[in-house]
């Protein structure tokens, strides 16, 4: 038994209690925010989205199978303005989701930890998501 | 007292006791999920302004049914890889953290399943 007895000393109250509010990881409280911390946490952030995403593709497979009828009805919600809204959203996640991807693939390599190198990575899947995103939506609404 | 060694307890095991199959199942499900992801947009792309006779007829084509059964079972196991370090990193109560990781695992099952059976109805007559 190691640990000392929580007795009248005040010292070992105070190392008590600052070993057990010791914020545990992750603890974004602490850190200035920096771009390359929050394109990690975008990754992580779309990662949930698109969890959550997936119940439309599913939702829109399984009205596929259900019959024109019921198919007709959710496609319909699916191509309403706010459906297409949300459906860019999920393509917006899902083409970040994609490049911080593909990034942590360069990463497990061991390459492109280096100071300039990072940010140029972050600064690239920040802007290259949302731009690729347009792209695919115009490329859609331009060969339709 | 136990006669293994810790070598043998370390060996393929960290703390978790699940050793690195997580992390080599991240990467493997994620190098899969790249040309999927691509082959999921350029399908999205062709599908749209399409009627809904001109979708089915598309979905109902068996490269197509394929592809979109292996990106459901991709995705669905990538899914819950990433759900279940989201809520091992920030669920800490005992019976929460259980519920969570049980729930993840059912969702992602569910999502796997019922994507599945659709394309599958699609495919054979729906």
């Amino acid at each position: 038994m190691l640990a000392p007895k929580p007795e009248s000393n005040n010292e070992t109250v105070k190392i008590m209690s600052i070993h057990s509010e010791r914020p545990l990881s992750p603890h974004l409280m602490i850190y200035k925010p920096m771009l390359t911390m929050m394109i990690s946490m975008m990754h992580r952030i779309t990662g949930a989205i698109l969890y959550f995403g997936a119940l439309f593709l599913v939702w829109w497979l399984a009205a596929a199978a259900a019959g024109p009828e019921y198919f007709s009805l959710v496609h319909g919600y699916l191509t309403s303005w706010l459906g297409l809204l949300v459906l860019f959203g999920f393509t917006w996640a899902l083409i970040h989701h994609l490049i911080g991807g593909l990034k942590h693939f360069l990463w497990d390599t061991g390459a492109g930890f280096e100071r300039p190198m990072l940010e140029i990575l972050a600064i690239f899947s920040a802007l290259s998501s949302p731009a690729l995103a347009v792209v695919v939506w115009a490329i859609a609404y331009l060969v339709r | 007292m136990s006669l293994r060694t810790p070598l043998n307890d370390a060996k393929n095991h960290g703390s978790a006791h699940s050793g690195t199959m997580h992390f080599w199942f991240q990467r493997v499900t994620g190098i899969a999920s790249v040309p999927l992801t691509l082959f999921l947009i350029i399908l999205g792309i062709y599908l749209t302004g399409q009627s809904n006779e001109g979708i089915m007829a598309t979905l109902k084509n068996p490269f197509v049914a394929l592809g979109l059964i292996a990106t459901v079972i991709v995705f669905a196991w990538h899914m819950k890889l990433g759900m279940q370090v989201i809520i091992e990193d920030y669920v800490h109560g005992k019976w929460a953290k259980y519920a969570g990781l049980l729930a993840n695992i059912g969702f992602s099952v569910f999502i796997a399943l019922v994507g599945i059976f659709s394309i599958l109805k699609i495919s054979f007559g729906a």
